[in-house]
């Protein structure tokens, strides 16, 4: 066994988000909605070693198989970060995230003067012009949005 | 052909639809003149304007009035339901209701997409915030194709490059026809990168200057725009800049016999009026086709016979 696998045990069923790069698990957690008040059993390992990514962080949600859409979301803070599907130990499902063409309700446009920041009743919307690097641009106002997309997740 | 069901920013235009716009309007241009019509009688447009404007507003309302239309109001928005706090998805919903299209000018960009989504009829941007102007775009082409050509068109965007939304949307459309585009602005009030790789990025040429003068004979089309003084915090620099941007007669010895100026308006300093009289200024003709342009819309949003099977969802691209 590694020491990155010693530091958080084998979930027995669940899913594992591997390969998140490092401090950004906390957003990952936001992006999938499971905040401070879950029932969920959910472990968080941040800033490990990793020869793919220097430092990463790895997330653990037990006993809930997250849904592809859920997670391709993450791909938004975290490209290169993998899903894995376990029951009974066992890996039975692995794959990357890969962003949607469009995302809805998950980040803020970052224009100010954009509509979409005001009471009206509508949810955000981003269209996902490239996914490495990730390029959004509103569909309301058309900026696009290229960097501290984390800091406008809603 | 055009199918659509909103006009809300030149993204969503094909240059196939231009043309069709470009076709129609040229078609209506007797009706813009004063012949009689009643294409869109017993048709309703509303023009929902939250902030002010005067030759937008009023351009729309002739167009409407042309084609045998009736027009009705938002009215200032004081005492009125927006200042109840009514959110303008609603507003929308229940305009909507009375006519058969809107026009929509808001202060936040987005608006007219958002309208659009709640709208039971067609909605047409006015402008929304520093975002889009379709119309505006669509008038300046027509005009270039009119009065000069859009095949091999050789243009020079002069004056506020970076906070300008008109020349925004404008070389945007122009690089759908493969324009060779010069951009003439002071160092700090250049296009900002964003739209610039838009452009590049459908291989059209496009160079930066801040010198007019090494331009201005080699150009088809100059399209100026007003420098706005709260630009600049130091005011000698902004006299500076204004100055060097400033066309006169003695500016135009040179140019193109053919070439012509374009301006979206209202002008400061930026074209003398002793350049009214010459050949080359086009700017109040412009303003006119904006009628014609508007009918055009109007007409393909709202008129029976060439109402084409709605686009629901709006491509954004």
């Amino acid at each position: 066994m590694t020491e990155v696998e010693l530091r958080v045990k084998p979930i027995k069923n669940g899913t594992v988000i591997d390969h998140i790069a490092g401090g950004q698990a906390l957003n990952v957690l936001k992006i999938l909605g499971i905040s401070g008040t879950t029932d969920a059993t959910v472990s968080v390992v941040m800033n490990v070693e990793s020869s793919k990514l220097g430092k990463k962080d790895i997330v653990k949600v037990e006993d809930r198989e997250l849904k592809e859409e859920e997670v391709n979301r993450i791909a938004l803070i975290a490209p290169d970060a993998t899903i894995n599907i376990i029951r009974d130990f066992l890996v039975i499902e692995k794959h990357l995230v890969d962003l949607p063409d469009l995302i809805i309700g998950v980040v803020r446009c970052q224009n100010p003067s954009c509509i979409s920041n005001t009471e009206e009743p509508i949810e955000s919307r981003m269209l996902v012009k490239t996914k490495n690097p990730v390029v959004l641009r509103c569909v309301y106002c058309e900026q696009p949005i290229t960097d501290r997309i984390a800091d406008y997740l809603i | 052909m055009f199918k659509k069901r909103h006009v809300l920013s030149m993204r969503d235009f094909s240059r196939e639809e231009i043309d069709s716009v470009l076709d129609l309007a040229s078609d209506l241009e007797p009706y813009a003149h004063g012949k009689k019509s009643n294409m869109l009688s017993g048709k309703i447009l509303a023009l929902l304007f939250f902030e002010p404007s005067t030759r937008t507003r009023m351009s729309f309302e002739t167009a409407m009035k042309r084609l045998g239309g009736g027009v009705i109001n938002l009215g200032p928005a004081e005492g009125s339901s927006i200042s109840k706090g009514e959110s303008l998805a609603d507003t929308v919903r229940v305009i909507g209701g009375y006519a058969d299209a809107l026009v929509i000018r808001h202060p936040k960009e987005g608006s007219a997409r958002l309208a659009s989504e709640f709208s039971p009829v067609p909605v047409l941007n006015a402008g929304d915030g520093a975002g889009h102007h379709p119309t505006q775009t669509l008038l300046d082409l027509y005009t270039i194709n009119k009065e000069s050509h859009l095949e091999d068109l050789s243009i020079a965007l002069v004056g506020d490059l970076k906070y300008g939304r008109t020349v925004h949307s404008l070389a945007y459309a122009l690089s759908l026809y493969g324009a060779d585009i010069t951009l003439v602005s002071p160092p700090t009030l250049r296009m900002p990168d964003q739209i610039k790789s838009d452009l590049s990025s459908k291989n059209t040429k496009v160079r930066e200057t801040c010198d007019l003068s090494e331009v201005i004979r080699n150009v088809d089309v100059l399209y100026m725009t007003r420098i706005q003084r709260e630009r600049f915090p130091d005011p000698v620099e902004y006299k500076k800049v204004a100055r060097s941007y400033r066309i006169t007669p003695e500016y135009l010895e040179g140019v193109r016999d053919n070439l012509i100026i374009m301006h979206p308006l209202p002008r400061v300093d930026e074209i003398s009026p002793s350049v009214d009289s010459t050949k080359h200024a086009m700017y109040f003709k412009q303003t006119f086709y904006g009628v014609t342009v508007r009918m055009a819309l109007l007409k393909m949003l709202m008129g029976d016979e060439s109402y084409e099977v709605a686009e629901l969802t709006p491509k954004t691209g």
